[in-house]
């Protein structure tokens, strides 16, 4: 079986982003960018799931302008076996990155789709559920836990939700979105980084691919969140307790 | 430069647009009920597209199988004045909120009803279904809006909420949004508010798409049994971070909510750690919460952490590092030992109410 995970390249999640002052956006430039943290653990999962035995060859996809190889160098040094970049200059909406996506399965015919939950600059969480709704597929969405039953074609997943951890079984192929605890990222290795430097990446875009770029969101404007007026530091908790009540009035 | 002044023109002549877009909007609510109860963070929907448009007609959709099906829907019909129709799926497809059987019923209803919104709550139901429906009715949806202002102008947070993010829908019907239910509180609503009741009509389920129906399978729910207030809507918060050191320690955290009659959350690093389950995080990856009082004990002040939390009203912070982050979001800090603090709250606080 084949995995194919799709990875993207963001601004690193420790960085303090600043909104420009023209609030056209956040800014980007000379900025620390990585992989998104969500898709590191994708590609973690379909490296284990591949050294157990279940799966033959991991693929790693990213879509986006010519930096966004950095990345995929990067899914390589892990463990990656072959790199796709879809090159295109613009911003991809989700739809259009689950249509891209959707071409690129039908070249590739992997058993699974694996991908982080949310990228972390822009919060969506939908791709996953999209390319799963345009393939037919099961989607395991904000998986914690995946277990494969190669014989039976079954992958049973542990999802972390709003009450708490459901388990549901899907029929492969299906698509899986992973959650934070799923499992922990391995570096990639100095020899391994330099192992990946003669792993093969094609490239697509998106016309070839057939897939029209149209977008039906236009952002308007980003701005700062309202600060929170400054707080005060108390000296004791019967202080404390005195200003919950006399001047906050929560209790 | 000339792509600023651009984006600036174009800009003010949306934010001018959206205030006179008042068309009649028709509204489908995609709905969650349990024990023949609609869950109260559904009712956010409607409080939301409330805000689309003046002239809104809201139908609920509600999905499962069986008596208690039925019930919520009589429940349904008078939850809210803004509800004008209920419609009810029943099928044994529908027994456990799966997002294949949803997507296809969300396109199905779209089909035929053709509203101009669809809109669900941005919880693990909403987030889970939503995008693919919107991708079978090939559509980008506007997930986890936190401000709505007109009919296709959305406010959403971005980069874990240190910036928002102004966006317009400019494509065709149907407009669909997941919004927080935190940003679209829910009014008491008064008993006699709406006395007969939206009708009630079921689905037919005849012409739905089986392909992808079946290929998920619903196995268990694992998930702690408590009394405490439902995380996501209580009135009080209390959370604890790493620095509890152990599922033992944690309790007494839950001891203090236990007194204040609050709810318990927790930081990612003590749900890693296995102090207590995942569905008590609070985070940009986790729950959004939006209390009257937010107390965080032992909890450094991530940015990640602080996406969950920093709308609540009052901030609460206790931690023995003062450089702490979390001490730039708290109204009232106190640098100290929780070990010694919650012993001394729990014997000083008064009784709850």
């Amino acid at each position: 079986m084949k995995i194919m995970v799709a990875v993207k390249r963001v601004v690193d999640y420790a960085v303090k982003i600043r909104v420009k002052p023209d609030k056209s956006g956040v800014e980007t430039q000379n900025v620390k960018m990585s992989m998104n943290p969500f898709c590191e653990i994708a590609l973690e999962e379909a490296l284990k799931i591949k050294e157990a035995g279940l799966a033959k060859e991991v693929v790693a996809v990213t879509m986006g302008p010519a930096n966004c190889v950095d990345t995929l160098r990067t899914g390589l040094a892990m463990g990656a076996d072959r790199g796709i970049h879809v090159e295109a200059a613009s911003e991809l909406v989700p739809l259009t990155v689950a249509k891209l996506l959707k071409r690129l399965v039908e070249v590739e015919n992997p058993g699974l789709l694996i991908l982080g939950k949310q990228a972390i600059d822009d919060d969506c969480n939908q791709t996953g559920q999209m390319i799963a709704g345009l393939l037919g597929w099961p989607q395991g969405t904000f998986a914690s836990k995946v277990v494969l039953d190669k014989e039976k074609q079954m992958a049973t997943v542990d999802r972390e939700v709003d009450g708490g951890l459901e388990t549901l079984c899907l029929d492969l192929p299906a698509v899986i979105t992973t959650d934070l605890r799923l499992n922990q990222p391995r570096y990639a290795t100095l020899p391994n980084i330099m192992k990946a430097k003669s792993k093969p990446i094609k490239k697509y875009t998106p016309q070839e691919l057939n897939v029209e770029i149209k977008s039906d969101l236009e952002v308007v404007q980003v701005t700062e969140p309202p600060k929170r007026k400054a707080g005060v530091i108390l000296s004791s908790v019967d202080e404390l307790i005195d200003k919950l009540k006399s001047e906050a009035h929560v209790i | 430069m000339a792509s600023r002044l651009l984006l600036k023109n174009l800009s003010k002549r949306h934010l001018l647009c959206s205030a006179f877009a008042s068309r009649s909007a028709s509204t489908l609510v995609l709905a969650e009920h349990e024990g023949g109860s609609i869950k109260a963070q559904s009712l956010s929907a409607v409080v939301a597209a409330n805000s689309i448009s003046q002239d809104n007609s809201v139908s609920m959709l509600l999905a499962g199988s069986g008596s208690s099906l039925q019930q919520a829907a009589k429940r349904a019909a008078t939850c809210h004045p803004s509800v004008s129709q209920v419609l009810v799926a029943d099928s044994d497809k529908f027994e456990y909120p799966l997002a294949e059987p949803w997507a296809k019923l969300v396109q199905l209803v779209q089909q035929k009803g053709g509203y101009t919104h669809v809109i669900a709550t941005s919880g693990s139901f909403g987030k889970n279904i939503l995008p693919r429906a919107a991708a079978l009715l090939d559509v980008s949806p506007v997930t986890d809006v936190v401000e709505i202002n007109g009919a296709h102008q959305f406010v959403r947070p971005i980069y874990a909420g240190n910036a928002l993010c102004t966006v317009r829908y400019t494509g065709s019907s149907p407009c669909m949004l997941t919004v927080r239910s935190t940003s679209f509180p829910v009014p008491p609503i008064s008993a006699n508010a709406k006395s007969d009741g939206a009708p009630i009509s079921q689905v037919d389920l005849s012409t739905l798409d089986e392909d992808s129906i079946g290929k998920s399978r619903y196995i268990k729910l694992s998930s702690e049994d408590t009394e405490r207030p439902d995380l996501g809507s209580a009135r009080i918060v209390v959370t604890g971070g790493r620095a509890l050191k152990s599922a033992e320690n944690f309790k007494m955290i839950e001891k203090l909510a236990e007194k204040l009659g609050a709810a318990v959350g927790a930081t990612r690093a003590a749900v890693d750690a296995g102090f207590v389950p995942n569905e008590l995080q609070v985070g940009q990856t986790g729950k959004i919460v939006a209390p009257e009082l937010y107390m965080a004990f032992g909890v450094s002040g991530a940015i990640q952490h602080l996406a969950g939390m920093k709308d609540s009203k009052v901030i609460v912070a206790v931690n023995k590092d003062a450089d702490a982050p979390i001490f730039q979001v708290a109204d009232y800090g106190l640098v100290g030992d929780l070990f010694e603090v919650i012993p001394e709250l729990l014997e000083k606080l008064p009784e709850k109410k």
